[in-house]
């Protein structure tokens, strides 16, 4: 098929998706059984196993003291098209109730269920009733109604981990064509790593979208460079530099064209999701606060879960040196522009965008061909991480307003 | 004689090309990407992954990536040499040309 008639057929493309009685449908029905304390991972992670489902999912915030971050991203996990059901357990005692959580199910229409560890008496009982509503939900969620999605239905993130040399020159170039085509279909992008665009003011404050985009994206990259100012810490490692970066601005660059080259339609806080189609970044470094809760990215999983947050059906991992983590929620699509890295991990790494780096194919084409994978996915093949089993998540204490904070919360009404 | 693509030009306003392989001094080097000439004779050794000048840069000028401003020369840097740590830094981040040119590591701060 020549790269013309893939791109004819790209608004035609559909696959059979997941309906929901709120919001968008889903790509995956997966049942996500929740602990709300570190008290009680162990037996929420037991159920799981017993279940022995793929689609059976761990997720959870392990601190005991309340985080109205933390909490607002269970929520969005919740509340997720991907997930068709939710189990909380809790152990008691803890701030985040199990029940809130499910209550918070109930009312978006997905089958839910809440336990108690202190009250169900202990781990084995817990263990046989949390396993014994798995299995009779996932016979229920067999008769989850399908729907017809297609590109314009799709919510996309990408995020970059690993990088090298080619992740700026193939990996992330691939991603921005794609999320170019993805937009025009009606669907949306969303990129991260404010911290990774330093240097680039100018050039992102020109691409929003409207005045109230540049107001926002103008703060959120003043207050990105405020944090790293003042730690004395830019988001470039001594790997980044002996690979040859040589500076922030160049790595900057490197990640930043990822988000491709349509208008920004403003800027997304953690667990938003966005108002409509279009490409929006998303700001995942704490606001300035009296604890001054958390660090911007602490690791890879980290930065997928904020897009999951946001209502990503699907997250693109960007990697020059290679990595081998999955998501919970949402399938991970690992790209790399390394071909020796694609090469010696192929288990683990989902696309090669390296040809595009020897004149072997265009942009153009390689981003048909990641559409082509992405279609694949969204229609139900698992990833590679899928497939190994990886369901990785990472939510830590953090402090975040739910919209661009103009005004410090420490601050207060002076 | 047809010579091996070695390094990738990002944009046509750049003066800096990144090396897919590592070039030897002397080495013509092919280029591809948005590239204006057809090669690149390399003046020093060039590491896979590093860039190499395409023109003469003057200390303090810009060096231009993507198009854009990646950095600023901190010594004259010939046509066809190494460009990184020791000849540029950054304009943002301080601690970017006390780093070991090779590998990157911190020299401004001792962990004992």
């Amino acid at each position: 098929m020549s790269s013309e008639e893939k791109r004819m057929e790209l608004t035609e493309w559909s696959w059979q998706g997941y309906g929901r009685k709120h919001g968008a449908p889903g790509i995956r029905n997966r049942v996500l059984v929740i602990y709300t304390v570190k008290c009680s991972e162990f037996v929420a992670r037991r159920i799981v196993e017993e279940s022995g489902h793929p689609d059976v999912e761990l997720v959870g915030f392990d601190g005991c003291t309340d985080n109205q971050y933390a909490v607002d991203l269970l929520i969005s996990l919740i509340k997720h098209p991907n997930v068709g059901a939710v189990l909380t357990v809790g152990l008691g005692c803890e701030y985040i109730q199990p029940q809130w959580l499910a209550d918070v199910a109930v009312k978006e229409g997905k089958e839910a269920s809440w336990m108690s560890i202190q009250q169900e008496g202990g781990t084995k009982p817990t263990v046989t009733k949390g396993t014994a509503w798995v299995r009779e939900t996932l016979e229920r969620l067999k008769h989850t109604p399908r729907v017809r999605m297609g590109f314009k239905d799709l919510v996309i993130g990408a995020e970059c981990g690993g990088s090298d040399y080619t992740s700026g020159l193939a990996g992330n170039v691939v991603v921005g064509r794609f999320f170019d085509r993805l937009v025009d279909l009606g669907g949306c992008a969303i990129f991260e790593e404010i911290v990774e665009a330093i240097g680039l003011d100018g050039l992102l404050v020109g691409r929003a979208a409207d005045p109230e985009a540049a107001r926002e994206l103008r703060y959120t990259y003043d207050k990105a460079l405020d944090y790293c100012r003042s730690v004395r810490q830019y988001s470039v490692s001594p790997g980044n530099f002996a690979g040859g970066l040589s500076t922030i601005e160049e790595k900057s660059m490197g990640a930043v064209i990822k988000s491709g080259s349509r208008p920004i339609e403003g800027v997304l806080k953690v667990s938003v999701p966005p108002k409509h189609g279009g490409l929006w970044l998303l700001d995942s470094t704490p606001d300035p606060h009296f604890m001054q809760f958390g660090i911007t990215n602490p690791n890879d999983n980290e930065g997928l879960m904020d897009l999951i947050s946001c209502g990503a059906h699907i997250v693109f991992l960007v990697t020059g040196r290679g990595n081998v983590v999955g998501s919970a929620v949402a399938p991970c699509i690992k790209i790399t522009g390394n071909h020796e890295t694609f090469s010696r991990m192929e288990e683990d790494m989902d696309f090669d965008a390296s040809p595009i780096l020897y004149g072997g194919m265009s942009q153009k084409e390689m981003a048909l061909d990641l559409a082509a994978y992405v279609a694949g996915t969204a229609g139900g093949t698992p990833t590679k991480s899928e497939v190994l089993g990886h369901k990785e998540f990472y939510i830590p204490y953090k402090y975040q307003e739910k919209e661009v904070a103009y005004k410090r919360a420490c601050e207060g009404s002076v | 004689m047809e010579k091996e693509i070695k390094a990738f030009q990002i944009d046509l306003g750049d003066n800096v090309a990144t090396a897919l392989a590592g070039i030897k001094a002397g080495q013509e080097a092919g280029l591809t990407g948005d590239h204006g000439e057809e090669s690149i004779k390399a003046a020093t050794d060039i590491p896979a992954g590093h860039k190499i000048a395409l023109k003469d840069i003057g200390a303090g000028g810009h060096i231009v990536k993507y198009g854009v401003v990646i950095g600023r020369a901190t010594a004259d840097i010939p046509k066809g040499s190494w460009v990184h740590l020791h000849v540029m830094q950054s304009i943002y981040d301080e601690r970017s040309s006390h780093l070991d040119v090779r590998t990157g590591a911190p020299k401004d701060t001792k962990y004992e």
